[in-house]
């Protein structure tokens, strides 16, 4: 995926968590989480932006993460918007099933 | 996996962008719960919550409840990839908003259906209701409740359609002519006829007489948008002593009959017909949901 | 003519020898007089001079006046310029409002606390390690019995009151006018008032005498001094506590009046204590309805009084109220004008050390930050293992009742409200009967009695330990709060026995 442009979702609301999304050239992927539960779960929700990140092929990006206890689920879903959001891309790839 | 046949005295709306109140959804005791892509997000949002609501699919436990989501309709340009999303996710039942014709219906299922082939799903899987909206709508009722197998039931949307009326909601005299088609349609088709939203929360008295006069005409349940209606809306189709002694006497009389080997069952002299006995049934269950004080959670 | 050699058994009967004559006549009238003779002090450093005050000693403080306190400040400030050191400060409980306590602890002039609860900042200095010696936690009937029993000495009292006459009998409210500051009952005052060696009542308010009723009486007070500004009234109470809109906590009380309808303890002339949070307040809304349908009367409520409780008192539900904390101006209005709303003190409320009226509860309805599948509870410190909290009458209120029910989210946003082991056992799981959370009841199985009667009402009962499950699979496994060796407080059951320390965070780890 290519990131074009500084991409956000999410709120500040409690249960959510707000991700800003802005390309960079090198450096790798680096996050940034602020979180009021940052020294209960802080290495947990880095690690889960980190994956969605890895999982849309992103290799460069600062990705600033506000966080407000929201579920891993709930960064999963912030993450994919504002990484979509930040490459400008309507083609979603929704995964396959695995379950059944 | 859907379930065709099964309670749906309240469906809770639960806005689809919103994170606490997904988590939360399924603690107050709706039947089922519907997660909402449509009105109650704003079109910026619209990405958002479709990711959200299918991570929150694929990933929360929402216990016995019926899993629903609304979807954009697809005239908007949002509806097929809120599809895309949230049949992947697995969800029960999509609902399909401002429903005018069978051939939504159609168009919809024909998209749900690639969507299952392409993931790996088999096909038939998810469940859809129709939520008839408009004038045209109401009319073609019969058609849509009967367009696809699918379908669990149909739903009317009021606020948009007294505005197709060209009246407001008042007394409920308004939307008589649409629930009664929209029940009829329904019970033609075998498929549930659900009620649409009392928007004032705070006006209980209101909200269990419209509930009551629901009850009353047949339908199965009534959509909520706040969890503090549904207590109150399952009181209401809670069904009385009264009845309920005499439905416990008419399945009594039936077992006896059974054992004997007759196949005419009679109570207090009379002869007891088979729609008695159906109804006398739907009763007891309805009885038995009710009385779980708290439905016990797989934990 | 009286000789006392003739009287047999003087010895026994009294040693002040014969009848001299009596004082000096008095004329002024009574107006003059309470001019002239009182205890009045020009300023508070002259009425701290007068108590003999040392370094090392200790000073007493309550804490009716929440987070709208000036007093402690004041006070400790005014110590410091006197140059004052070494001094242990006992307050009934401290607020964040207290953060600048924090430079007195610096600078020495506090080298000691005791206290039921720490907020804010100041609690959070504490936990990085701020204090050499560690602080002391009671419970409101531990704190109580520790002055009782001379455990806890008290040098000077500095008692903030919002009405005293120049006597010194003081109250929370006045019958004559209040001055803009009111707090309704001054229990937790009371017991420093009849302990301390020298009391200091500061207040805003000086009226007439008799200053009736009064929570304090003249002659446990020594000095009274006036100042124009003893607290902010908006950080005293709020105009009444509402009940919560919340649907979570609203289905969390729900079910917690299910459950005790269902146990037996709501019985006509029943006794019960509610919390002030959210969901354990709006359990009395449907204990209320209960009470109304069944024509069923509580002879009294208990403990710290809301406007709910005083409602139901006016509504001739509840027959008599016994204040120790009002937590609203609706509590202290009613504790003004209703006859059978009755302030009781902190001895009274809930020591340990005689029959207290904790234990005349049935039922108490309480919150909790932790707890655990031992059914342990914290209110002290959050799932950082940062002081947040307050004893308040936890402890006392769930040992003394027949049946303790906790009402707490199974989760707080992410964070796990059930969970393996407390940080900070508050409260033992042996006092500890119900946990209602809004994913479902879990009973001590100490009390399997009480787990029948819940089933048998229609209500499901899951183990302690599928509850903490259910929270861990919502939220996940926290990473374990790291902690120093160092010991930054000391955790006092009601008896004052230890019952569990504090330690200083490591926030490099």
């Amino acid at each position: 995926m290519k990131l074009i442009t500084t991409g956000s979702a999410g709120t500040m609301e409690s249960n959510d968590i707000m991700i800003t999304v802005e390309p960079t050239d090198e450096g790798g992927v680096q996050v940034e989480l602020t979180s009021s539960v940052y020294q209960q779960f802080g290495k947990q929700i880095i690690a889960v932006i980190r994956e969605t990140a890895a999982a849309y092929g992103v290799e460069n990006a600062l990705i600033t993460a506000v966080d407000k206890g929201a579920l891993d689920c709930t960064v999963r879903a912030r993450v994919s918007t504002a990484l979509m959001r930040a490459a400008d891309c309507r083609d979603y790839v929704w995964e396959v099933r695995q379950d059944v | 996996m859907y379930k065709k046949d099964r309670l749906r005295r309240s469906m809770m709306f639960v806005p689809g962008n919103n994170p606490g109140m997904i988590r939360d959804a399924h603690i107050y005791g709706a039947d089922s719960i519907m997660f909402d892509l449509e009105d109650s997000v704003a079109y910026s949002e619209k990405d958002a919550a479709r990711f959200l609501v299918y991570n929150a699919l694929k990933t929360l436990h929402f216990g016995t409840k019926e899993t629903v989501v609304r979807i954009n309709d697809l005239s908007s340009g949002l509806g097929v990839e809120d599809l895309e999303a949230v049949v992947r996710a697995g969800v029960q039942v999509v609902r399909l908003p401002k429903t005018d014709s069978a051939q939504d219906v159609i168009d919809c299922e024909r998209e749900i259906a690639r969507i299952e082939r392409e993931a790996g799903i088999p096909v038939g899987s998810t469940g859809m209701m129709a939520a008839i909206e408009s004038a045209r709508g109401v009319l073609n009722a019969v058609e849509i409740a009967r367009a696809s197998d699918r379908l669990i039931g149909i739903a009317l949307g009021a606020e948009d359609y007294v505005t197709d009326l060209k009246t407001t909601r008042s007394d409920g005299i308004e939307l008589l002519f649409a629930r009664c088609m929209i029940l009829n349609a329904a019970r033609a088709a075998g498929i549930a006829a659900l009620d649409t939203v009392f928007s004032n929360v705070n006006d209980e008295e209101g909200f269990i007489a419209e509930a009551t006069l629901i009850k009353k005409l047949g339908f199965d349940g009534k959509s909520v948008i706040n969890p503090r209606q549904i207590e109150p809306l399952h009181k209401v189709f809670m069904p009385s002593e009264k009845d309920l002694n005499k439905a416990r006497a008419i399945m009594e009389a039936i077992a006896e009959a059974n054992a004997r080997g007759s196949g005419v069952a009679s109570l207090n002299g009379k002869m007891i017909d088979k729609p008695v006995v159906t109804r006398a049934r739907r009763l007891l269950e309805l009885y038995e949901a009710g009385s779980k004080a708290d439905e016990v959670e797989e934990l | 003519m009286v000789t006392l050699k003739d009287i047999p058994h003087i010895d026994e009967i009294s040693n002040h020898g014969l009848f001299g004559g009596a004082a000096e006549k008095k004329t002024a009238t009574f107006r003059q007089r309470y001019h002239q003779q009182n205890k009045v002090v020009p300023s508070l450093e002259e009425a701290i001079r007068r108590t003999g005050l040392r370094d090392g000693m200790t000073i007493s403080f309550h804490h009716h006046f929440r987070n709208g306190d000036h007093i402690v400040n004041m006070v400790v400030d005014k110590l410091a310029e006197m140059g004052y050191r070494n001094l242990t400060l006992a307050a009934s409980s401290l607020a964040a409002v207290h953060a600048p306590l924090i430079k007195h602890i610096k600078n020495g002039v506090i080298t000691h606390i005791e206290t039921s609860g720490l907020r804010g900042e100041l609690a959070e200095e504490i936990s990085r390690g701020l204090m050499d010696c560690p602080v002391v936690f009671r419970s409101h009937g531990g704190r109580a019995s520790a002055i009782r029993s001379g455990e806890l000495h008290i040098d000077v009292a500095f008692l903030g009151a919002p009405s005293c006459d120049p006597y010194g009998n003081a109250n929370g409210y006045s019958r004559d006018d209040d001055n803009g500051i009111a707090c309704g009952s001054l229990g937790y005052a009371r017991t420093d008032a009849k302990y301390a060696d020298n009391v200091i009542i500061i207040t805003n308010n000086l009226v007439a005498y008799p200053n009736a009723p009064w929570a304090i009486p003249e002659y446990d007070v020594d000095y009274v001094v006036f100042t124009e500004d003893i607290g902010d009234p908006k950080g005293i109470m709020s105009g009444a506590t509402r009940y919560t809109k919340d649907p979570k906590e609203l289905l969390i009380a729900k079910t917690a009046a299910n459950v005790i309808e269902a146990t037996g303890y709501l019985y006509d002339g029943f006794s019960m204590q509610m919390g002030s949070g959210g969901a354990s307040l709006a359990t009395a809304r449907f204990l209320r309805q209960k009470m109304i349908d069944q024509n069923i009367h509580c002879r009294f409520a208990l403990g710290g009084i809301t406007g709910q409780i005083t409602a139901m008192h006016e509504e001739g539900l509840i027959d008599r109220i016994l204040d120790v904390q009002s937590f609203d101006l609706d509590a202290a209005l009613s504790l003004k004008n209703n006859h059978f709303h009755h302030q009781i003190g902190a001895t009274y409320y809930a020591s340990h050390m005689i029959s207290a009226a904790v234990d005349q509860l049935d039922f108490v309805i309480l919150s909790a930050l932790e707890i655990d599948t031992d059914f342990n509870v914290n209110v002290l410190t959050g799932s950082d293992g940062v002081i947040r909290g307050a004893i308040g009458g936890h402890p006392d209120t769930a040992e003394g009742a027949s049946l303790s029910v906790v009402v707490a989210p199974l989760t707080r946003g992410r964070i796990p409200t059930i969970v393996k082991h407390v940080n900070t056992v508050v409260t033992p799981g042996d006092v500890v009967d119900v946990v209602v959370t809004e994913q479902g009841i879990a009973v001590n199985p100490r009390r399997a009695d009480l787990k029948e009667k819940i089933e048998a009402a229609g209500l499901h009962v899951f183990t302690i330990e599928q509850l903490q499950q259910r929270a861990e699979a919502l939220v996940g496994v926290p990473e374990p709060i790291r902690y120093k060796d160092r010991i930054v407080g000391v955790v006092m059951y009601r008896d004052n026995t230890i019952i569990d320390v504090v330690r200083e965070i490591d926030e490099n780890a």
